[in-house]
């Protein structure tokens, strides 16, 4: 009997250190819908609660279901009938059917569709947890942003058909936005759609690389002006399977082989437009792609803790030299470096759900209760902008920092392995293959960093790292607080000179100033939690064999970690900024020249 | 067509967390020392209720004999979709072998009303008996159906059922109302539900209200303490989570077959068993050691 929550200890001291009474506070609208729903929390205590409760129950799934069918459905894959129906790998079939009973697939949905109403922090956890047990299978259980989408932008005549089906898990969806030719790049998308005489909505072309594209409900991305060419022209649309909407390919991938990819072609089918025209890529697809990404963070985070215990698990067993091989500095650095960015992963995932949270809170309550006090109302909807726009920062950066992070440590955790690593017989090169993707979909990294950076120059990033180090911390973080002070220093002086340069500049070290960023706001957060009020005790590794009694505090071992990466970032910020403020063209002067010509054979 | 089916589930101790202080030095079991569980094969038997209810329809009422915290396991239940649960806590229980659990459980039964299958575990991991099933089928008077793997066929009061009779299986057929006793092989049962788990988490037993209500005034008179406990029964049954609590006067059980009295199972001597390594051998990583130790553990009979 495994549990993939209560034993990731770092995930248990998170919950407990993460503000998630503030946030279901929010979340629940002060407690209003207790009487309606016989399951809905009373105070936030209780909510709390009901987290800890599903989350456990879903650890619990995840560990003794799920993850012992993840190598099965790896190597059998999705199947394409005949009559262009797809049937998933038996495995994910089974898993879909015992989260379903289990009562996760409307996690963020509101009570009244039966959904849990839970915050996006807690999704974010259930998501690692589930990735954990097998990556593909999170791209379905993942996917409930497109009931989310429905959720905050259609009918309540589309909520009412949908939504209900989606918490009970008798339905899955699709976002189905990319064409042969428009990838990155959305706004050029083709797929028509159109009206007829009665002004129904009908949708004609082909979609690409859609995840479960064989699902029941399809939010489509379309067309509806043919005479705007760019995002203006695209409204967001609606469909249910059906005989004129054909899968006419499974892409053959790489990793995450239990979640089909498809190809679709739509066939004049029958629609519905979600919302108003031509907000469909502006505002509504915006918008799921965030959540979308909050998501492939999370997935990212599942990926990378499975790898680094394989590494881990196999490092204390495997004797090489007449010692364990953790014994070995190489070894063991690289351990520690897997595990601290993982830490520093879902530090700062997890902050930027609960600011997602804050945000989408702080929203509704303006349109739902706005308070009557005018300073008042000033200071929620500026409170509101204020989370946005840390929002639209953190969000780009977990997505970035995790995937990449996902793929080294998988990469790394190969490498502890040696040989072994690269047999199918460890599930370590499965990890290494399924993380490959994250880095690519919902927005390929250098997006996320394009999106990020404009949060860094405009002073976005020097305000939450003026908030972040203004927290309380123990004493003890003092000179650690004076090293982070010092790089934001630095980010300051590499904003400016970047702004300096003009934006194509700040695009080419988008990336470097972006690193700078995270490297800092991970290393105030590490000194918070360092710093923490909710301690708990965990286990030391062993030092010998029959050893294994030797506890320390969380806060204690908090402190370590901050140190260890706070000490040996500081340089690297450092080299970043002298990077940056080198102004190194070549990239752009000397472009023809470096690279030569195209390869011709 | 809709059967009503009733679960019997126990709580255990988790033999498979064995640690140094999981025997008493007279040697019996620990229980502080080992966290309390679902009895597994009773999660399974569950199962098959609630497969039988999603295919069927029907009730499943979930019922358990125990001391106060047993309850917990009836909250598991309510948690995986059970409707409604009994506790059977009465000190009078205390001591009961398998016979007089066997006939408790059997008043219990009778008590509920009308059903048409009772389900229980194949055995419980603290005692390892696999016989209050039995025992139970023949005190109801009702066929029963052990092992159970697999759940063949229910058409109306016909029942099919593949049962493991260790050398391979058999498949039986009979007439409801049966007993079954179901096997670890049969399912792999779900996880408790986050609705459901969101709303009984606040189910309790009277016996439970009152010790929180004791714990929460600790110098209130008895007669407080009972119009209290009455107060909040009430206000929980309102809203369906009260969890049932029956006495042995309630299922109207003759005494005299039930606890020790009722118990002829007599125990002689425990014997405190330590198993300590005396000696180690190492097997070569080769074919020839691997042959030689296969070798070996048949001749000692430890594999066939």
């Amino acid at each position: 009997m495994g549990n993939f929550y209560s034993d990731n200890e770092d995930m248990q001291f998170l919950f407990r250190h993460v503000n998630l009474r503030e946030v279901a506070a929010l979340c629940e609208d002060g407690f209003k819908f207790a009487g309606e729903f016989d399951h809905a929390p009373a105070d936030a205590k209780e909510a709390v609660q009901n987290y800890d409760m599903v989350l456990s129950s879903l650890g619990q799934l995840s560990a003794d279901f799920i993850a012992p069918r993840a190598e099965d459905v790896d190597r059998e894959g999705n199947t394409l009938n005949e009559d262009g129906t797809v049937s998933y790998a038996k495995g994910i079939q089974e898993s879909l059917e015992k989260l379903a009973q289990a009562e996760v697939m409307g996690f963020t949905l509101p009570h009244r569709f039966g959904g849990l109403n839970f915050p996006n922090v807690v999704y974010s956890m259930a998501i690692e947890i589930v990735s954990r047990a097998d990556a593909a299978l999170m791209n379905i259980f993942g996917l409930q942003g497109i009931a989310e989408t429905i959720n905050a932008f259609a009918s309540e005549g589309i909520k009412r058909k949908y939504l209900y089906d989606f918490s009970a898990g008798k339905i899955t969806g699709a976002m189905v936005l990319t064409e042969p030719d428009a990838g990155s790049d959305l706004q050029s998308v083709k797929l028509r759609a159109f009206t007829d005489d009665d002004g129904k909505w009908y949708l004609h072309g082909v979609k690409r690389f859609i995840t479960n594209g064989c699902g029941d409900v399809l939010l489509v991305l379309a067309r509806s002006e043919p005479h705007i060419s760019d995002g203006r022209g695209l409204s967001l649309f609606v469909c249910d399977r059906g005989p004129t909407v054909h899968i006419r390919r499974l892409e053959d991938k790489l990793g995450i082989h239990g979640s089909p990819t498809c190809e679709i072609f739509f066939d004049n089918t029958p629609c519905q437009i979600i919302g108003e025209r031509q907000r469909g890529l502006i505002t509504y697809v915006m918008s799921l792609m965030n959540g979308a990404r909050v998501g492939i963070a999370a997935q990212s985070m599942g990926i990378a803790e499975a790898a680094y215990r394989v590494a881990r698990d196999y490092a204390a067993s495997r004797k090489q030299f007449g010692v364990a091989i953790e014994k070995l500095p190489a070894v063991r650095d690289m351990l520690i470096d897997m595990k601290v960015s993982i830490e520093a992963g879902r530090a700062l995932l997890y902050e930027t759900s609960r600011v997602v949270d804050m945000e989408v809170g702080y929203a509704r309550r303006l349109e739902s209760s706005p308070p009557e006090d005018k300073a008042q109302a000033r200071q929620l909807k500026n409170d509101q902008r204020k989370y946005r726009r840390y929002a639209s920062m953190l969000t780009p950066m977990s997505k970035y920092y995790c995937s990449e992070m996902c793929n080294r440590v998988a990469y790394d955790s190969i490498q502890v392995l040696g040989g072994s690593g690269y047999m199918r017989d460890y599930a370590c090169e499965r990890h290494a293959r399924d993380a490959r993707i994250t880095t690519i979909y919902e927005g390929t990294s250098q997006l996320q960093v394009v999106a990020a950076v404009r949060g860094v120059c405009s002073g976005t990033a020097e305000k939450l790292l003026g908030e972040l180090s203004g927290q309380q911390f123990a004493s003890e973080m003092d000179d650690l607080l004076a090293k982070l002070a010092e790089g934001a220093e630095q980010l300051n002086k590499a904003v400016a000179f970047v702004k300096e340069q003009g934006n194509e500049y700040m695009d080419l070290y988008g990336r470097a100033l972006v690193d700078m960023a995270i490297g800092l706001i991970t290393g105030y957060l590490f000194c918070g939690q360092a710093s923490t009020k909710v301690d708990m005790d965990v286990a030391v590794a062993a030092k010998g064999p029959g050893d294994n009694s030797e506890m320390v505090s969380m806060r204690q071992r908090k402190a370590s970690v901050a140190r260890r990466y706070v000490t040996k970032n500081a340089p690297k910020i450092s080299a970043l900024a002298e990077l940056i403020c080198a102004g190194e063209r070549s990239t752009f002067t000397d472009y023809e020249s470096l690279i030569g010509p195209v390869p011709t054979e | 067509m809709p059967y009503n089916c009733i679960v019997l589930i126990k709580q255990v101790p988790d033999t498979k967390r064995i640690t140094g202080q999981a025997m008493n030095d007279d040697g019996t079991v620990n229980r502080g020392a080992l966290p309390a569980i679902f009895n597994p094969e009773d999660l399974n038997a569950l199962e098959v209720a609630l497969q039988i209810k999603e295919q069927f329809g029907g009730t499943i009422t979930a019922i358990t004999m125990g001391p106060p915290a047993a309850a917990a396991v009836l909250r598991d239940s309510l948690y995986r979709g059970a409707d409604d649960a009994v506790l059977i806590t009465d000190v009078r229980c205390a001591a009961s072998d398998t016979l007089a659990t066997s006939y408790i459980l059997k008043c219990a039964v009778q008590k509920t009303g009308d059903f048409d299958i009772v389900l229980c575990g194949r055995q419980a991991i603290d005692g390892d008996t696999a016989q209050v099933g039995p025992q139970l089928a023949e005190k109801l008077g009702v066929p029963q159906i052990t092992y159970l793997e697999e759940l063949a066929e229910l058409d109306g009061d016909s029942i099919t059922a593949r049962r493991n009779i260790g050398t391979g299986w058999q498949q039986v057929r009979t007439k409801l109302p049966v007993l079954l006793t179901v096997t670890g092989e049969a399912n792999e049962p779900r996880v408790a539900a986050a609705k459901k788990m969101m709303k009984y988490k606040n189910a309790w037993a009277p016996v439970e209200i009152e010790q929180q209500v004791r714990a929460e005034n600790p110098e209130v008179d008895e007669a407080t303490i009972k119009e209290l406990v009455e107060r909040k029964c009430s206000i929980l049954k309102e809203k369906g989570l009260l969890i049932k609590q029956w006495d042995l006067d309630f299922v109207e059980a003759d005494l005299t077959w039930c606890g020790r009295g009722g118990s002829p199972t007599k125990v002689h001597r425990i014997q405190s068993v330590v198993l300590a390594a005396k000696e180690s051998k190492n097997v070569e990583p080769s074919e020839n050691g691997i042959t030689e130790m296969i070798g070996e553990l048949i001749e000692d009979k430890t594999i066939a």
